[in-house]
């Protein structure tokens, strides 16, 4: 891969964007602006070529097959396993388990570990900045066993409420799930310290970094969270392929999740002995080109530098916030830059954000109008949507001084 | 573009025929679009087989806001057998802009509350594709 030469402090847009095939394409004779990585990553063509490359030449089973094809299948399958571990510091492999995105590994949380060890009464805690998806679970596993649902209201600039924090900590929860960063306010939660403090009255701790693990490092060990889930298709691999990490000991202890092949040592009619971490909690075939170039695509922000990445980023916020500060009528929601990740929400006067959102797409500017499956923010918040920029690597100033003349547009259709 | 959010729908939009809800209606119904989170309720009184009186509340983008503020000022008054005529194509004429299929959506919410309302709610179920 030809990246820039990693000693330069910045990342060059440009160069990345040669990277991107998609990003290439016009309409109208305006150049795409893919503000909406925050749903999903456009795909660098090392990876895109990975996919086929996968398929071209290797194809075969994991962990089956004793020919060469599957032997080449199932070393690259594990190895990419690696470069994830390493990727997020890790201790071992076996505390890598492939899920199908951040969904599929907290419902694997809620299903497998919250049903061995959730009781009625115990309390369950999460963030009213939660994804959908660290949420429903948490509700599904309180209706099965009868356990309480307490929350950790945000303040009006996007932070979490210390006072519910300290309120549930008295509470000693079973869990607590909580969102590393926001995919709505952009918020960076200090997930080390809450862990921290959870850690303390004996509380086991969940992290959804899903929109923390394609923007900025993220060491687990220093975390010290027991799980930590996040999405493949977010950091620059395709759709299919998530991890769960989860400590070693916390991973023994669970029961498996879904039985099948690949899961088991010996299968009996009567019973089963399981296999080893991590094929414990990966029964069926796997994604396995999914697996592999998610690899791929640790491999490339690994090579660009997860620092570099954050720091051209929180520049990126930074610069986009000032921008639109000075867009009349604007208001921009969440956290100042240093505290802020890759999400950017706003509203602009009364135009709602779908007729927003549908204005700045006849200027070929891709941007997300709605809940962002986080509606009891919205509620918190008293808006039914927000429109939100959200930036990745491929993004610069031009990016968002094309968005900024078209919310002027914008203004001007709406007569304001 | 300016041909989109012309100005009646704008002015649909900002300011809004029959807004409010009614004390005791005959019919009410509401319903939402989840993808959005637009939402729309309805309440009608009726008098001899005829709409007498129709308010609409909930919020949504210009297009669902100008489609349901419209077709309040259509059905004023009008027999409920031919409220239940009504079709998408009326709405989308009635409209007279252009739609992507995402913003079909959005105008035909109204409508589809409309129907769930006239019809009673298994009705609104049969009446999917609206
Ligand atoms: C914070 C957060 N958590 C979880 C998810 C769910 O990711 P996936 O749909 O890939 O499971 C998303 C993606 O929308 C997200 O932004």
């Amino acid at each position: 891969m030809a990246i820039t030469t990693p000693s330069t402090s910045t990342i060059d847009v440009e160069s990345i964007r040669a990277h991107f095939p998609i990003l290439h394409q016009e309409v109208d004779g305006k150049r795409l602006v893919y503000l909406d990585s925050g749903a999903t990553s456009q795909k660098p063509l090392a990876v895109i070529e990975a996919e086929e490359e996968y398929y071209r030449t290797y194809n075969a089973n994991v962990h089956r097959g004793v020919y060469k094809l599957s032997e080449e299948a199932t070393a690259k399958y594990e190895a990419a396993r690696v470069k994830v571990q390493r990727f997020i510091n890790a201790r071992s492999g076996k505390e890598v388990l492939f899920t199908a995105n951040a969904t599929a590994a907290l419902n694997l949380v809620a299903y497998a570990w919250g049903r061995a060890n959730v009781r009625e009464g115990d309390v369950i805690v999460f963030t009213e900045m939660e994804h959908h998806s660290n949420i429903v679970p948490w509700q599904i596993l309180a209706q099965a066993t009868g356990a309480r649902l307490e929350f950790i209201h945000v303040t009006d600039d996007g932070y979490l409420n210390e006072d519910d924090i300290a309120r549930v900590l008295e509470l000693r929860p079973k869990l607590v799930a909580l969102t590393a960063v926001s995919n709505v306010l952009g918020t960076i939660n200090p997930v080390k310290e809450l862990t921290t403090r959870f850690h303390e009255v004996g509380t086991t701790v969940v992290i959804d970094a899903s929109q923390a693990a394609p923007h900025m490092p993220i060491d687990v060990r220093d975390w010290d969270a027991d799980f930590v889930a996040f999405t493949g298709h977010k950091m620059l691999a395709p759709t299919g392929i998530g991890v769960l990490y989860g400590k070693r000991a916390v991973l023994e202890a669970t029961p498996p999740f879904l039985g099948g092949g690949d899961m088991i040592r010996e299968v009996h009619l009567g019973n089963t002995r399981y296999a080893d971490l991590p094929y414990k909690f990966e029964a069926g075939t796997p994604n396995i080109s999914g697996a592999i170039c998610l690899g791929v695509a640790v491999d490339y922000l690994t090579e660009l530098g997860m620092d570099r990445v954050r720091e051209h980023e929180k520049e990126l916020v930074a610069y986009a916030m000032q921008q639109l500060s000075e867009v009349p009528d604007l208001k921009v929601y969440g956290p100042p830059a240093e505290d802020h990740g890759a999400a950017l929400s706003f509203t602009l006067a009364d135009i709602h954000p779908h007729d927003l959102a549908h204005i700045l797409d006849r200027e070929n500017i891709a941007v997300r109008a709605g809940h962002h499956c986080a509606q009891p923010l919205m509620e918190h918040y008293d808006i039914p949507a927000t429109t939100r920029a959200s930036f990745y690597i491929y993004n610069g100033h031009d990016d968002v001084d094309t968005l900024v003349s078209a919310l002027g547009r914008a203004r001007e259709i709406f007569q304001l | 573009m300016e041909d989109f959010y012309r100005e009646y729908i704008l002015d649909h939009y900002r300011n809004p025929r029959n807004r409010g809800t009614i004390e005791a209606p005959d019919i009410t119904y509401e319903d939402s679009n989840p993808l959005c989170g637009d939402e729309i309720r309805i309440d009608l009184t009726v008098r001899d087989g005829v709409v007498d009186d129709v308010k609409f509340s909930g919020r949504g983008c210009a297009i669902s806001q100008a489609s349901v503020s419209m077709l309040t000022e259509m059905i004023e008054g009008m027999p409920v057998d031919e409220v239940k005529q009504i079709t998408k194509e009326d709405v989308l004429e009635m409209l007279g802009i252009p739609l992507t299929p995402v913003r079909v959506k959005c105008a035909l919410l109204g409508l589809k509350v409309l129907k769930g309302g006239v019809y009673g709610i298994d009705g609104a179920a049969d009446d999917e594709d609206l």
